[in-house]
């Protein structure tokens, strides 16, 4: 089985989030970059299929330069190889006929993404990726198992749960449930070591294009005081919701 | 022409969602000066839709479509795009919605944009407001695309009465052939769940341990809310992972949604950013929460919440 994780570099949770050049530009400044925590559990499934099933494992990002420690730290976790496509991601559409290229030139059956990346939050690339290239597609992934060419994947819905049954190729959309918090591998010191041996493979892009753009952006505006009400006098908070927030 | 919506049905009957699309869609056919169309997917009557603008209904009723399946949908929703000559398509924000999403993007050559949170500020270029960086912060982008998809954010537009009445016409897509096929369903039953909620009622760790759940269970009843937890609560087995809301757990885009010791943190507050009004309920009043919370109590949830179960009560028997 060739595996191929698809890694986004997103802004650690923790970060702030504010833009410049008059609002058109996330403004990178002192924020911290992470393989966004979805592909996180992607990329640990993946290891274990490695593991157990000897499959192989790369990792792939559509970005710049700046994107490379994010693909390293995924080969010191444990990746084969990791691939950049030398272009800027400017939308889930462009960033998915990219991918499909990868996909296609490596000849991988099963492609794992995330459920959604959580700077621009599209949820689309996944199931955009798996249209372009005709594959199976299994969005809000919690559970995967492959046994040869077939595949049964467990999928989080309103309210529960599904379990389906499909074959590769496939490609997934996945989150935790696929690994646990504490499953997660964090690159040791030998990993790496080794990680700096491995290929990290720039590609030029295939220029697709997007179609959207995103011109400006905007923060929420600043939230008013809490209002507090004592804890003596509850009758006035259920007062408030009704007669103020109007929402009970 | 028309502006195509996807309404979807629970067992036969719409989903407040499906509602919600609708007078989104409606908003944007009164903008482009058109009427908005409305696929359904073996639903049983579709005259409500009439009540939320919608003036068409292309009614689908196929058996094979009973279990949920993003590529058959997909495919009826494009066929029914093609036959109308839809230029905006409108879908909801559910799991499925967003599931089917990206593969109609494909299907229709349509460029995408989900999480979307307003009426388009103009039809031409084709611009809106979505949420991004987890509802840290919203993005103006323009869909450059002849046709174009719109995937509506839960609770940011609103059900919108607009009495007029839909004409119903039969719709008989072809379907693909089924890839993936739905093995079992395990979805729990007589319980809002939080994606449907107009309420949620939520506990952390402040609650010390699960055998303590029974007050936040009985103050979500007395509000036809549903429970969740944060993440520490469900990676300790007090609760399901279902339940855990936030960044790396399930959205909340509730009306109302009630903190019981939940300390607020970044990631937890990322998830229910969404959710229109806030109330925390909290010991420390320095815990980060009463700076996103509308409302707030500086309390112990032990002695808070039962006397607030007794007020809701009350108040609801007078109502
Ligand atoms: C990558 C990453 C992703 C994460 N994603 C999520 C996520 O999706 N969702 C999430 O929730 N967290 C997430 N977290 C964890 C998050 O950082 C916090 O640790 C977590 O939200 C804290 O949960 P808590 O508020 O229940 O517990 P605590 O932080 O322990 O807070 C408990 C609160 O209860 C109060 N309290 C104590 N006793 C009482 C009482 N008797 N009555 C009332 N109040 C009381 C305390 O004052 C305190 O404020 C994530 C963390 C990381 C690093
Ligand atoms: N620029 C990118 N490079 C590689 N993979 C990506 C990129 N953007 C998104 N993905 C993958 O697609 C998933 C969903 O992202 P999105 O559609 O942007 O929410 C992510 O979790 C990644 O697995």
């Amino acid at each position: 089985m060739k595996i191929l994780v698809c890694i986004s570099h997103v802004p650690d949770t923790t970060s702030k989030i504010n833009f410049t050049d008059g609002d058109t530009k996330f403004d990178t400044n002192g924020v911290q970059f992470v393989i966004n925590p979805n592909d996180e559990f992607g990329l640990t499934r993946a290891m274990w299929f490695k593991e157990k099933q000897g499959a192989s494992v790369d990792v792939v990002n559509v970005g710049g330069a700046e994107t490379e420690p994010t693909l390293r730290k995924a080969l010191a976790i444990g990746a084969d190889t990791a691939t950049r496509v030398n272009t800027e991601a400017k939308d889930g559409m462009q960033v998915a006929k990219e991918l499909a290229k990868v996909v296609q030139d490596g000849g991988y059956d099963l492609v794992i993404a995330g459920r959604e990346s959580i700077d621009y939050n599209g949820g689309m690339v996944p199931g955009m990726l798996a249209t372009l290239l005709d594959a199976n597609f299994v969005n809000n992934c919690i559970s995967l198992e492959v046994d040869g060419t077939s595949a049964k994947a467990v999928r989080e819905i309103d309210g529960g749960k599904e379990s389906v049954s499909t074959s590769l190729p496939l490609v997934i959309g996945g989150q935790k449930g696929l690994v646990e918090e504490s499953d997660l591998r964090i690159p040791n010191m030998r990993g790496i070591m080794m990680a700096r041996k491995k290929p990290l493979n720039v590609v030029e892009p295939t220029n697709a294009s997007a179609e959207t753009t995103s011109a400006s952006f905007e923060k929420p505006a600043p939230k008013g005081d809490v209002k507090l009400v004592d804890a003596d006098n509850v009758g006035e908070l259920v007062n408030l919701l009704h007669n103020e927030a109007k929402v009970i | 022409m028309s502006v195509l919506v996807y309404t979807e049905s629970d067992k036969g009957t719409f989903k407040k969602i499906a509602l919600e699309a609708a007078s989104y869609a409606k908003a944007i056919a009164d903008k482009m000066g058109t009427t908005v169309t409305a696929v359904t997917v073996n639903a049983d009557d579709t005259s409500v839709l009439g009540n939320y603008g919608v003036d068409k209904v292309l009614k689908v009723n196929d058996s094979n479509l009973d279990a949920f399946n993003a590529k058959s949908y997909a495919s009826v929703m494009q066929q029914a795009a093609e036959k109308e000559g839809a230029k905006v398509v409108v879908v909801s924000s559910s799991a499925d919605s967003k599931y089917m999403a990206p593969v109609l993007a494909v299907n229709l050559n349509a460029g995408y944009a989900s999480n979307v949170v307003e009426a388009p500020s103009n039809t031409s270029p084709f611009t809106v407001k979505r949420n991004v960086f987890t509802n840290k912060a919203f993005a103006n982008t323009t869909i450059d695309t002849d046709v174009k998809l719109v995937g509506l954010s839960k609770n940011a537009f609103g059900v919108v009465e607009n009495s007029a009445s839909a004409t119903e016409e039969a719709f008989s897509p072809s379907l693909p052939e089924s890839t993936v096929n739905v093995e079992s369903v395990d979805k729990v039953t007589g319980k809002v769940t939080i994606a449907d909620a107009e309420i949620v009622v939520s506990g952390g760790r402040g609650l010390k341990g699960p055998e303590n759940w029974g007050m936040i269970e009985d103050l979500a009843d007395v509000l036809g809310a549903a429970t969740a937890c944060s993440k520490p609560v469900s990676d300790l087995g007090w609760r399901p992972h279902s339940e855990h809301v936030g960044q790396t757990g399930k959205p909340v885009a509730s009306n109302l949604y009630i903190a019981v010791g939940i300390s607020g943190a970044i990631q937890h507050l990322a998830g229910i950013n969404a959710s229109k009004v806030k109330v925390v309920i909290n010991t420390d009043p320095e815990a980060p929460f009463f700076k996103a919370a509308d409302y707030g109590i500086v309390g112990d949830a032990f002695e808070v919440v039962p006397k607030l179960i007794e007020e809701l009560k009350t108040f609801k028997a007078q109502q």
